[in-house]
């Protein structure tokens, strides 16, 4: 009595542990008389190995909040209308503003009434959501590397209208990382990256756009985990954040504003 | 109806295991997961109790990507700079092997893709895998047929030329 011929669906029956115990020994048997088909066996074996090798990992990522909460209402969307805050509810920027947003959003209501402190407040809190965004960037933290630096500063210079140029903190331990171009409220602002030996970051966030604000003298501001010093400067808007504490900030703002006071060199 | 909530959060690891290797990209993926959910949730009540859950919510992602394939859409290129700061798995021990078998994953097609997919990393068995995407038995195993066979091509193409290079 010759044996059923083994099929290819068998084989892949056989590979994938689907084929039913009756037919076992009989595939084994085939697949021993031949090494071809043993070996294509093998590859499909394989090859499952591999797919679960490479995306099993997905299964022990944490989820993300997105697929686990129904879009039930835009209540979200409503309380972010003011818009600039729409950074908070991405990215880890949600996460460490934890909180802030309700004050982003309470200033922004706040600034469209004609109110001078609060206006520079809501201008640290931007300020606070650049750099929540993006100092904790591995690949791009900038646009601009320190290696450009000549680059860097006629190319900010150009776009926010005025001569500008990233103030040198290595006395103080910051290398210059580089610099980046943001929306402010109605125009372009600068941002730029500083890092310590040990990686931590600081932003220096400078707009242009404050002429119709009073200056006002250092200011500070805790947004989460990120404190602030901010000062307006005839139209300039200059805001140090990092999430070191007031007093070792407040240094370092100390060196900025002794830079920034005098002219390019 | 809680219970069925719950049993639809329990699927999403998988359902994000699948879209990733489906999609490639986390974003996408992720993507294609969050749409699943929401026509989930929103034909949670046409969903016969007791029937698979994970093969009904796998059909709907299924007919999702199928979908986004065929409509037009603007081709964005992922810059891949979203959050992760830690590697989502340790790469250092990664033979040729796994990377190759990515890349060659990419360019099988899609519907080939699936089913390799689909019985490959989610273990179903042919009939699950027709059901959930209502094609017929024989189309799924003449797809997964092709699927491995591409793969092992390109697979058996690449080590060739890497042996060559471990001359002693």
């Amino acid at each position: 009595m010759n044996p059923m011929p083994v099929t290819e669906s068998e084989l892949h029956a056989y590979a994938d542990g689907l084929l039913a115990q009756a037919r076992l020994a009989e595939i084994e048997a085939y697949l021993a008389s031949r090494p071809d088909e043993a070996s294509r066996v093998t590859a499909y074996r394989a090859q499952n190995a591999t797919l679960r090798a490479l995306y099993d990992p997905v299964l022990d990522e944490p989820v993300p909040t997105r697929l686990t909460t129904r879009r039930a209402s835009s209540w979200h969307l409503q309380r972010y209308a003011a818009g600039l805050v729409i950074a908070c509810v991405s990215g880890s920027a949600g996460w460490f503003l934890h909180g802030a947003g309700d004050q982003g959003a309470r200033l922004a209501r706040a600034a469209s009434a004609d109110d001078m402190p609060l206006q520079a407040a809501l201008f640290a809190h931007q300020a606070a959501i650049a750099h929540v965004v993006y100092s904790p960037e591995v690949r791009h933290p900038v646009e601009v590397g320190a290696d450009q630096e000549a680059h860097l500063v006629a190319w900010l210079s150009k776009r926010l209208g005025t001569p500008i140029h990233p103030p040198r903190l290595t006395k103080l331990g910051y290398e210059l990382v580089g610099g980046r171009l943001l929306p402010g409220q109605s125009g372009p602002v600068a941002q730029f990256m500083y890092h310590d030996a040990g990686g931590l970051r600081l932003t220096l966030y400078v707009s242009t756009e404050q002429s119709q604000n009073k200056d006002t003298g250092f200011r500070f501001s805790e947004q989460g985990p990120v404190n602030v010093f901010y000062w307006i400067d005839g139209k300039f808007g200059y805001a140090l954040s990092g999430s070191i504490d007031r007093g070792a900030l407040s240094r370092v703002a100390d060196a900025v504003y002794a830079q920034l006071d005098k002219p390019a060199q | 109806m809680h219970d069925d909530s719950a049993a639809m959060l329990a699927c999403i690891p998988r359902l994000r295991r699948y879209a990733r290797a489906l999609v490639g990209d986390r974003g996408g993926a992720d993507d294609l997961v969050q749409d699943t959910m929401e026509r989930g949730w929103s034909r949670l009540s046409s969903w016969r109790r007791g029937s698979d859950m994970r093969a009904w919510l796998f059909g709907i992602m299924h007919n999702l990507h199928v979908g986004q394939a065929r409509r037009p859409v603007l081709v964005t290129q992922p810059l891949e700079d979203d959050i992760p700061v830690t590697p989502v798995r340790a790469t250092q021990a990664d033979g040729l092997a796994i990377r190759d078998l990515e890349s060659a994953l990419r360019l099988l097609p899609s519907e080939q893709r699936e089913i390799l997919l689909l019985v490959g990393l989610e273990e179903m068995t042919y009939e699950e895998v027709a059901s959930t995407l209502s094609i017929p038995l024989g189309t799924v195993m003449s797809r997964l047929s092709r699927a491995r066979e591409k793969l092992r091509a390109s697979m058996a193409g690449r080590t060739m030329t890497t042996s060559l290079k471990v001359v002693k």
